[in-house]
């Protein structure tokens, strides 16, 4: 009993091609403003410095967090299904543990946007009847995401009850 | 994926009703009785009460007179002729009221509902049809609120609900509205689940837990209502006089009124005034809120009935319940007041249009006697000799780092502000930062000493706050999972936010900035299973709690 422990980091990570994702994700983010910055500047003359200034401070906020991150966030999340329960840790400096019992699960979806499937990844949602808010498994192959939301969704149904 | 619409021509038995049903008791049911089935409930479409349109044209009527008065006395006032203005504003006044009658009307006339033996329907067919339908073993609230026009006619509006989160098409029904016997009689069939053991009408009405204490009312003053309500009340008149063209005058009359005395003399009339408004609004509003209050338990059921102009009658089944929130608010707190709230699942987090959440069990009363009410609601007692463990230090040393950050903060952009522009900025920025500071550490320091967590029996209790004070009774069985956070500061100082997810009020309780291992034991304790597998030793190297 008065051994330390702490939680233990779920077993299997997201797919490595997640990283690559995240990374395009991120790095469009960061383009939209800078070219439209850039073009701004281009065009308008007097307010040049000023645009150019803005670029810089997108640039250099935005381009370390957008190479950085990815590869954070893929060492951060991990996900795990047992018997009992499905089990997430996500983030990155900020970071959040989640476990959701089989028996309180109400529905499993899965969601590709259109960049998702470009890398063939899904991410799982699994909906508890709690009002704060979902679990979610991001950066999941689309048939492992396809064969779990199977497989969870046969467990669930197994447990009886409005699960509340 | 349309549910089928029944034939949308009325009811022969509708058409051909005594109009003066309104007052009969039953009067909204068919006097045949082959209709029935063995559980004495109609299978028939059942019209709304007819009274509604009268209702509804009165509600209209004073609206738009309400509207009238200062559009009228505004253009009068303005220098134009007073007999067109009035003659428009009347043909207005009565083009509106007819049109709300009508639409009322129209409402009332396609409206039916049903209580079969599976489902409560509501159907409106004209134009757009549509049909709500509610599985009878999924309606979990039955609320009754009458406001004074229906209680005029005896009528009551009638929302039956099924509880859920999502504020689906289907979730809940509104009959709107059905005389007041019937509203009792569908809330008895509707929530007694126990199959109709003859008819015999017992329920099962005990002594009530909690019913009004007219001494209460001392606390209704130091409620945020008055603060909000004195300084409303200026607004008002500043508004009103502006409606109708009059606030220059009202500022110049004030103005006349204090012309001998100081500006000092004039601040302080205007707040004991303000004040006092405040103290007569919140003394009427727990008035007309709390008139008749009475907490009972019928049939496993929690109701709350209350109020004095409009009467409200809410519903909660016990086995809804998961736990209370004994809340003892900003002011209540020091005169050593709280109030119940419940903590239940399938409740809207805010009720549209009523004053109160509809969680508040039972208003501010002296703590042991809201703890004791608390108590009897549950039946259990987990706030009685609960050992609610504090968090460690360094919680409160980021409270305390949080306070100095916001106080400084607050005096640095005054400061820099200062620099810029005008020097008495700068002066405005020391004495933020000196009144700021110990006001801000005062209220991390109370918010520390308010942390807590403990289990007590079958609850997991947490309380927390600043100011106001909430303590946390939520059962083991209604947590439906963990969620564990950990901000790099966190991390740094050993500590953890854990949240308990739960299908109740706001989807989760926190147990805030609790050590490490207390917190992960808690966790482990609270749900024996759930989270020990997730759980792995650490070398002898940290530091054991």
């Amino acid at each position: 009993m008065n051994e330390v422990v702490r939680l233990r980091p779920p077993r299997n990570r997201v797919e490595r091609r997640a990283v690559t994702y995240w990374l395009t994700n991120e790095l469009a983010t960061v383009a939209v403003p800078t070219v439209i910055l850039a073009v701004l500047a281009l065009l308008i003359g007097p307010a040049r410095p000023w645009l150019l200034l803005s670029m810089g401070i997108v640039l250099v906020v935005g381009l370390p967090y957008a190479v950085g991150v990815p590869f954070w966030r893929y060492r951060v999340h991990r996900w795990e299904v047992t018997e009992d329960a499905v089990y997430t840790r996500s983030g990155w400096l900020w970071q959040e543990w989640r476990i959701a019992p089989m028996s309180r699960i109400q529905t499993v979806d899965t969601a590709r946007g259109p960049l998702e499937q470009l890398f063939r990844l899904s991410s799982v949602t699994v909906t508890t009847a709690s009002a704060a808010g979902p679990l979610k498994i991001q950066g999941l192959d689309h048939e492992l995401a396809a064969d779990l939301v199977e497989r969870l969704t046969e467990t669930t149904q197994a447990h009886r009850g409005d699960a509340t | 994926m349309t549910p089928p619409v029944p034939p949308a021509r009325p009811h022969p038995r509708g058409t051909g009703r005594n109009p003066a049903t309104g007052t009969s008791q039953t009067g909204a049911r068919p006097p045949d009785a082959t209709t029935r089935d063995e559980s004495g409930e109609s299978e028939q479409w059942q019209r709304l009460n007819r009274n509604t349109v009268w209702a509804s044209t009165i509600t209209a009527a004073g609206f738009a007179a309400g509207v009238a008065v200062p559009f009228v006395t505004g253009f009068v006032r303005g220098g134009s002729p007073a007999g067109p203005v009035l003659l428009i504003s009347l043909g207005g006044v009565v083009l509106l009221t007819g049109l709300a009658a009508f639409a009322d009307w129209m409402r009332w006339r396609h409206t039916r509902y049903r209580v079969t033996d599976e489902r409560v329907e509501l159907r409106y067919a004209w134009v757009l049809h549509t049909l709500r339908s509610i599985p009878r073993d999924r309606v979990r609230t039955v609320d009754l609120v009458a406001n004074p026009l229906l209680r005029m006619f005896g009528l009551t509006k009638v929302k039956i609900g099924t509880g859920q989160q999502v504020t689906g098409q289907q979730s809940h029904l509104t009959l709107d509205p059905v005389v007041r016997a019937r509203a009792e009689e569908l809330r008895r069939l509707l929530l007694d689940r126990a199959p109709a053991a003859g008819s015999t009408e017992e329920p099962d009405t005990g002594p009530a837990l909690a019913t009004l204490d007219w001494s209460w009312i001392r606390y209704a003053p130091v409620s945020v209502t008055t603060p909000i309500l004195g300084t409303a009340a200026f607004g008002a008149v500043m508004q009103v006089s502006d409606w109708i063209g009059v606030q220059n005058s009202v500022i110049q009359w004030v103005g006349d009124l204090f012309a001998n005395t100081s500006i000092v003399v004039l601040v302080l009339a205007l707040v004991v005034i303000g004040v006092l408004i405040g103290l007569l609004g919140s003394l009427g509003l727990f008035v007309e809120m709390w008139w008749r209050y009475r907490l009972t338990r019928e049939n496993g059921t929690l109701l709350v009935r209350r109020g004095l102009l409009t009467t409200r009658s809410l519903s909660l089944e016990q086995r809804r319940l998961r736990g209370v929130d004994v809340v003892e608010a900003l002011g209540t707190r020091l005169v050593g007041a709280a109030r119940v709230d419940v903590v239940a699942t399938g409740l809207k987090v805010r009720s549209d249009k009523d004053n109160t959440d509809p969680k508040t069990l039972m208003p501010a009363a002296p703590v042991a006697l809201a703890r004791r009410v608390a108590a009897d609601v549950l039946q259990a007692d987990p706030l009685a000799g609960v050992e609610i463990r504090p968090h460690p230090r360094a919680a409160r040393t980021r409270r305390i780092t949080w306070a100095l950050y916001a106080a400084f903060g607050i005096a640095a952009v005054l400061a820099v502000l200062g620099l810029l522009l005008t020097t008495v900025l700068l002066h405005l920025a020391w004495i933020a930062a000196l009144v700021l500071t110990p006001v801000a550490i005062a209220l991390a320091l109370d918010d520390y000493r308010n942390l807590g967590h403990g289990l007590s029996g079958d609850y997991l209790v947490t309380r927390y706050g600043t100011g106001s004070r909430h303590t946390v009774a939520l059962v083991r069985g209604g947590i439906i999972g963990w969620t564990v956070r950990r901000s790099p500061f966190q991390r740094r100082a050993g500590l953890v936010t854990i949240a308990a997810t739960t299908a109740a009020n706001t989807g989760q309780y926190l147990v805030r900035d609790v050590g490490e291992q207390e917190g992960l034991r808690l966790a482990e304790e609270a749900v024996p299973g759930l989270l020990t597998p997730f759980l792995e030793p650490v070398g002898r190297r940290a530091t054991a709690s």
